[in-house]
């Protein structure tokens, strides 16, 4: 349904930016559509934050180009921050103020009509009535990171940028949040939303992985995976440690993820992991089952081939 | 339309300004404890020896005796004639305005009553708001009488000079008739607190945003960079005016300094001083790299505006580059305004005289300021 409304919300083309010569993004192309909830994955220190401020225009691209919202995201950053709800991954609101303070400073920046009824409905939507005298500075890590978000989406903005948004957030909020995300999705809104967190992935229609600020994977979950050449295989077993250690010394084994009692081995070439696992099989009295590669895994290989290529 | 300056994003920062002063305990400290102690520590003057101070003559007769008078009183090298007239308004004037440091009065009969034996007087009216500067040319002009008419007098008038000085000069020491140093020292410490607390303070306003990392959502948002300076030095004002207070009663009832002139301009020259400050320290702010930084910009700019303003040492007698710095700094024209004002009675017509550079210093300033703020995290 969404698919089929294709107006581009973020279009970069080539955008590079370094610092004081270390290269953070390096030729990023990124498209965005409208309803897309588009997932932002990579390791740490790879350019996630930094491609998000180039795209809301605190930062300024040394080379490349990009329209965000029908403007530029060089000449015409001004019009793109009414339009753009940006949460940062550091909480950057005022500690020395209180909750509603806050959210009344915000409003005021956004000339929201009704400011006071604006204010008062994302208090009750936050359950933070009651305590909206309290400073910021002195919430809890996961509260804070409730009021930045619920912050950055009060003037009802037609992108989102959310860096990060639920880390340190508890499993409940978390759902709560992603189900919010869906509702704005499916009313028009954009959401960029950058994660660490797979569950999360999977929430998304569309991924791009980054790593080492080159875009080394994008595309649907799915998709990713399809494409990603991974084959995997799960065994189940009670002493996984043990059994993970021999499953390393095999060459055709890639990646090993322990997961509970099971474990996933995963690797490029189908034909000789077969071979060799079942060969392990026999020899471990371990039962291994083909099953679909997972996005952790598929992730991993993605930055593991992109470590190849740079070196 | 994108605005320049939205009275709501404006409103927006100044309150939200005002609630974080409000909660800055330490800020607030400094904002009554930087002026008490500074009044505490300057009781004392700092005296230094200027020369060729400009002098204003009236005369109303003028001889070979007065012309060599006049030449004895200029090879002093105290002082410096620059102007002459025979009006006495244009001369009170002059010495109202600071043109002139003194003004000597040559009465109408004076050749006559000298060449008859009277032993007439000289009138020398001293410019006495800073005592520090006359002090050296009073003593010196004192051996005057003794000595300038020497050679003019001679045949059958010599007789005029050795019965002992064939004139006298009289002192009359304007503004400041007992000479206290204090009622120079303490105005002019309303200019320095003034100066080293809203420079001090603003040039943290912006820096501290970016430091606390807050920075990141403010440029986030739709807010214009005159919103954000603006709004930012705004509660200082009213800061400033605290300390205003502070000063003036701690001078008047402490010091027992006079306020001559009218209530109304002092505030008005007070809020273009400060407003001159802030923009100073806003400026800083927005071109610092951080806190640290930003202190040591503010001290850069602190210490000649004590040291070239007129408040350490007397303005003439500093050498012409450190007076042509001096004219750029804010301090300078204040300190001529707030004596001028609190000791000389000085309206609105000499006050003007020092408060436009004021304003334009601002205006540039706030200039620099909106060119070098950091619209992006770059
Ligand atoms: N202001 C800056 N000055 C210098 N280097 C920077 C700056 N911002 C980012 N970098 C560098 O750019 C690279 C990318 O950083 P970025 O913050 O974009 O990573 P990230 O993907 O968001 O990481 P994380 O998952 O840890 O948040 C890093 O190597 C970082 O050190
Ligand atoms: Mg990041």
């Amino acid at each position: 349904m969404r698919m089929n409304n294709r107006e581009e919300i973020i279009k970069v083309k080539d955008m590079s930016k370094s610092f004081g010569g270390k290269v953070a993004v390096d030729k990023v192309s990124l498209s965005v559509y409208k309803g897309d909830i588009f997932g932002f994955l990579g390791p740490n220190g790879s350019g996630k934050t930094t491609t998000i401020r180039l795209l809301c225009g605190l930062l300024t691209p040394d080379e490349g180009e990009g329209r965000c919202l029908g403007y530029d995201i060089i000449k015409e950053a001004r019009h793109i921050k009414r339009q753009v709800g940006y949460m940062t991954q550091r909480f950057s609101f005022y500690e020395d103020l209180s909750v509603r303070e806050n959210l009344e400073f915000v409003a005021r920046m956004y000339h929201l009509q009704e400011r006071r009824k604006a204010v008062d409905e994302a208090l009750d939507n936050l359950g933070m009535k009651s305590r909206q005298t309290q400073l910021a500075g002195e919430l809890s890590g996961g509260w804070k990171q409730r009021l930045a978000l619920t912050a950055c989406m009060l003037h009802k903005p037609k992108l989102l940028l959310l860096d990060e948004p639920t880390s340190g957030v508890d499993p409940e909020a978390r759902r709560d949040f992603w189900e919010e995300i869906h509702r704005l999705a499916d009313e028009g809104v954009t959401v960029l939303v950058s994660t660490h967190y797979m569950d999360e992935a999977e929430r998304c229609n569309r991924l791009a992985y980054i790593a080492y600020g080159h875009l080394v994977g994008e595309g649907s979950p799915q998709s990713l995976i399809a494409d990603s050449g991974l084959a995997t295989w799960r065994i189940e077993s009670a002493d996984i440690h043990q059994v993970a250690e021999k499953l390393k010394r095999i060459n055709a084994v890639e990646q090993v993820a322990p997961f509970g009692t099971r474990l996933f081995v995963s690797g490029t070439d189908a034909q000789q992991l077969e071979q060799d696992l079942s060969a392990f099989a026999e020899q471990e009295g371990v039962n291994p089952e083909r099953t679909q590669p997972r996005l952790e895994d598929v992730f991993i290989q993605l930055m593991r081939s992109s470590e190849e290529k740079r070196w | 339309m994108v605005t320049l300056l939205s009275p709501i994003r404006l409103w927006a920062v100044v309150a939200k300004e005002f609630i974080q002063l409000r909660r800055d305990r330490l800020t607030f400290a400094m904002i009554i404890g930087i002026p008490l102690i500074q009044l505490a520590l300057f009781g004392f003057a700092i005296n230094s020896d200027p020369k060729e101070l400009p002098m204003a003559v009236r005369s109303a007769e003028s001889s070979a005796y007065t012309r060599s008078i006049i030449q004895a009183i200029v090879n002093t090298r105290y002082f410096n004639v620059t102007e002459i007239t025979d009006s006495e308004q244009t001369a009170n004037e002059i010495l109202a305005r600071g043109a002139a440091q003194f003004v000597i009065n040559i009465p109408a009969d004076f050749t006559r009553r000298l060449l008859r034996g009277e032993r007439p007087s000289l009138l020398l009216e001293a410019d006495a708001t800073d005592p520090a500067a006359t002090s050296n040319a009073l003593a010196a002009i004192k051996q005057i009488p003794n000595t300038a008419l020497a050679h003019d007098l001679n045949g059958p008038l010599a007789s005029l000079q050795s019965a002992g000085a064939p004139f006298s000069i009289d002192i009359h020491r304007r503004y400041n008739p007992e000479g206290v140093t204090q009622y120079n020292i303490v105005p002019g410490l309303m200019g320095v607190i003034l100066t080293m607390t809203m420079i001090m303070m603003t040039s943290l306003a912006i820096t501290r945003e970016h430091e606390r990392g807050t920075m990141e959502n403010l440029l986030a948002m739709p807010v214009q960079p005159l919103e954000v300076m603006v709004g930012k030095i705004t509660p200082y004002i009213l800061i400033g005016y605290i300390q205003v207070l502070v000063i003036l009663a701690a001078a008047l009832w402490v010091f027992h300094v006079p306020m001559l002139g009218s209530a109304l301009l002092l505030m008005l020259g007070v809020l273009l001083f400060i407003l001159a400050n802030l923009t100073v320290g806003i400026t800083i702010s927005s071109v610092a790299r951080n806190q640290a930084q930003a202190m040591q910009m503010s001290f850069f700019f602190f210490m000649p505006s004590i040291l070239l303003s007129g408040f350490m040492f007397p303005f003439r007698g500093m050498p012409q580059w450190a007076q042509v710095i001096g004219e750029a700094l804010p301090l300078t024209h204040f300190l001529r305004f707030i004596r001028g004002l609190l000791l000389k009675g000085n309206e609105w017509m000499a006050a003007w005289e020092h408060l436009w550079p004021l304003l334009a210093f601002t205006a540039v300033m706030m200039a620099i300021g909106l060119r070098r703020y950091r619209r992006t995290l770059d």
